[in-house]
């Protein structure tokens, strides 16, 4: 059944074998790398690592946008890494909605301040008054979050901005690049992506365009959970169960706020609860869940029969193609 | 996390196979993703209600698997892939992603693409069909793009009788061919996607068979020993310097090692300037590490204060590559515009980016039979052959059969700014 056509190149010379470790070294890894292999988590930080200094290296004016959610701290937490001991070379942008969790917000700014990175905030409400965004009453917050973006990574001149998107999200996400092209208008074209091939990223752009990067395209959610786990650091409190005051609309648990008026025949009542995405309070739902630990929260991932966008996120529940029109449109 | 496995059974020691599907519905390809999808348990029911309500709604008697993985809406409504597509499963100790690329000559550039990246290749081969064009074709960029595992999954056995003299057949035939090729591992494996038989669990209507199920092949084959421990490859990425008072005389080169194994104290040379020193030190975050090897991610601290920038190379004084400025190269071309000599492109290699001018394109290389094509002095879509280029600056190059990354370049129109070729390279000179 094994057919071998050409000897393995080094399997005549010797193996390398665990090393002792040089002297003078400060701190030594706990793991011993016997057989020089990676864990599957630490081959995709060292591919989200490459991916974060390859942009450093190459672009004029990077940014990392920064929602506060467990996918964007996974992202500045590499960043972190990539750069160290020095800061991370670029500010961190966030589209403010005037609807995000206050849990969301306190968690970016222990992030900011402890990182000691320069933080950008494109509000809606300002693009709105500054007449940049005009809410004719029908347009959503989430479009007009697409357009409040585009105008902010316009007017900074940012050339390059890091998102959290992974391929395990949605279908549309699955083909898009890492380094994912944007015309002078934000649009992505689907049809036109260019070929990624090993590792070598083509970040060429005209004046006026710009590249979205996801440097953990290929992480799935339990990467992320295992990851955070892994490191012990900070996130919102609303990923860990808690009581909340919610009500039920269209099949999902949404939380009781002034910035999201009942509608007739919604009841509120408490329960205990969790969020496993952190998007727009009035299109955000809630999971019933007693998890307040990330093990908790990884058992509970592993067995969930849903995705987590299909599951609380009313953003992408309005067409089959809901993701790929955002997207083409300039969305995160 | 000290524990070895975690608390709902998966190893937190888990290692990752990425690899590359190639074939088209017919084969049964789509199938087969499901099916290792399903059976891993890596659909969601929010996704396999959709596709069903699809199937449904465009008349299929059956759930039509190949919709969970075309994405985009053009390749829904024109019932095609286009794209490559990258899925995600786990089993307890190995998690897997499936480059998944449309099988037709037309896509060639993203089976080259999903190759890239794979340390195995599935080829799906229809047991009623044996072998086609379409499967030799797929064997051929799997050897080229030197993905080190190959798999002949020979589907529908269901449809002939789990006839053991058909897979034989199959077996003998395609060994033969792949005597041609570089392939140093290949497993042929006898299936049926739609009945389940030899994917995850063993099939009781092929008791001939002796070898492994596709899902234990996955599994468990070794691919760590694939990468170059021993020649010291470090493309120098990004220089990293704090200028702040606690870290002020900090300097550390970033990069992924490309290949060997680091240590602190090793001698080293910087290409492409000659210069020799001393690894200080390796970090990784704020740990100092006492060996690096790849796929890793580290910063590498010189004893010297030598003059170090992005594109330069750290490697073994007596093991080094020589920089080169004429390079020989197996090129893919990916445009619709075709590649002519005495054009001018710029190179990405490592990290390090110059401009190529094209000196000559010897053949063209006929993936179904082999052929070389010498009469033809341009490579258009989809078209691959051996060529000739001079570049502005010297390349620190290996032969793409040594170092998947040192031996590898893309080429990108200028004008354009859009990635038109991917090349692998026989030798510098």
């Amino acid at each position: 059944m094994f057919v071998r056509f050409e000897a393995h190149r080094y399997s005549d010379r010797c193996c390398p074998t665990t090393q002792t470790p040089a002297r003078g070294t400060r701190t030594l890894m706990t793991t011993t790398h016997a057989d020089y292999r990676l864990s599957q988590l630490d081959q995709l930080e060292a591919e989200s690592i490459h991916i974060f200094r390859e942009v450093a290296a190459e672009f004029e004016k990077p940014v990392l946008m920064f929602s506060g959610g467990k996918d964007s701290i996974v992202m500045l937490r590499l960043a972190e890494k990539a750069f160290f001991p020095a800061k991370i070379p670029f500010p961190v942008l966030q589209i403010d909605t005037g609807l995000d969790f206050p849990e969301v917000l306190t968690t970016r700014d222990n992030w900011v301040n402890r990182l000691g990175v320069r933080l950008v905030v494109a509000s809606i409400d300002d693009a709105i008054a500054n007449g940049v965004v005009v809410d004719d009453g029908k347009t959503s917050r989430n479009r007009m979050q697409t357009a409040t973006l585009l105008n902010a990574i316009e007017e900074n001149g940012f050339t390059a901005a890091f998102g959290g998107g992974r391929r395990d999200e949605e279908k549309a996400r699955a083909k898009e690049r890492v380094y994912s092209h944007r015309d002078e208008f934000g649009q992505w074209d689907p049809k036109m992506q260019r070929p990624e091939l090993w590792s070598l990223y083509n970040g060429r752009i005209h004046a006026g365009e710009h590249m979205r990067i996801f440097p953990i395209s290929n992480w799935t959610e339990l990467d992320v959970w295992d990851y955070l786990g892994r490191e012990g650091i900070e996130i919102p409190d609303i990923y860990f169960s808690h009581q909340r005051r919610v009500f039920v609309r269209d099949g999902m648990l949404m939380s009781e706020t002034p910035l999201n008026p009942l509608r007739e025949g919604e009841v509120v009542e408490e329960r205990t609860v969790r969020f496993r995405t952190c998007g727009d309070i009035t299109l955000t739902g809630c999971v019933e869940s007693t998890a307040s630990t990330i093990p908790e929260i990884i058992d509970e991932v592993a067995i969930a029969t849903l995705t987590e966008r299909g599951a609380t996120r009313g953003d992408d529940r309005f067409s089959e193609a809901a993701m790929e029109d955002r997207k083409k449109e300039g969305y995160f | 996390m000290n524990a070895e496995t975690t608390t709902d059974g998966r190893s937190t020691n888990m290692d990752l196979l990425r690899f590359a599907t190639a074939g088209s519905v017919d084969d049964g390809k789509s199938t087969l993703i499901g099916r290792l999808l399903l059976d891993s348990k890596s659909i969601f029911a929010d996704q396999l209600e959709a596709v069903e309500a699809t199937s449904v709604s465009k008349g299929y008697d059956y759930t039509d698997l190949a919709l969970l993985t075309d994405g985009l809406r053009s390749e829904r409504e024109q019932g095609i892939t286009i794209d490559v597509a990258y899925r995600y499963f786990a089993t307890p100790n190995r998690k897997f992603i499936i480059a998944d690329t449309p099988g037709h000559v037309q896509y060639t550039r993203n089976m080259v693409t999903g190759a890239s990246t794979a340390d195995l290749g599935l080829v799906l081969v229809d047991a009623r069909q044996g072998l086609t064009e379409q499967s030799r074709r797929h064997a051929v960029i799997l050897s080229l793009l030197r993905v080190p595992h190959l798999v002949l999954a020979v589907n529908k056995m269901d449809l002939v009788d789990y006839s053991q003299e058909v897979y034989d057949k199959i077996h003998q035939e395609f060994t033969q061919f792949a005597t041609k090729l570089n392939i140093p591992d290949l497993e042929v494996i006898p299936i049926s996607a739609l009945a389940g038989d030899n994917v995850v669990n063993r099939s009781d209507n092929m008791s001939w068979y002796l070898g492994p199920t596709l899902m234990h092949h996955l599994e468990h084959v070794h691919v760590a020993s694939d990468r170059d421990l021993v020649d010291v490859r470090f493309p120098v990425q990004y220089v990293v310097r704090p200028k702040s008072d606690e870290h002020h005389d900090y300097r550390g080169y970033g990069g992924m090692v490309a290949g060997g194994v680091l240590k602190p104290g090793d001698e080293v040379v910087v290409l492409p300037s000659g210069m020799t020193s001393k690894i200080a030190g390796i970090d990784l975050f704020d740990q100092e590490i006492s060996e690096a090897f790849p796929p890793m991610s580290v910063t590498v601290r010189l004893e010297d204060d030598v003059d170090v920038s992005r594109g330069d190379m750290i490697a073994r004084v007596k093991n080094a590559p020589v920089p080169s400025q004429d390079i020989d190269a197996m090129v893919c071309w990916m445009t619709t515009t075709p590649l002519k000599p005495r054009q001018k492109l710029a190179i990405k290699h490592t990290t390090r980016t110059a401009r190529a001018l094209v000196k000559d394109i010897q053949y063209r290389l006929d993936v179904n039979t082999l052929h070389r094509d010498q009469e033809t002095k341009e490579l258009g879509v989809n078209e691959i052959g051996r060529v000739q280029l001079r570049t502005t600056v010297p390349l620190l190059c290996d032969p793409y059969s040594q170092n998947r990354t040192t031996g590898s370049f893309i080429l990108i129109d200028e004008a354009t700014g859009i990635t038109v070729g991917a090349g692998m390279i026989n030798s510098g000179s």
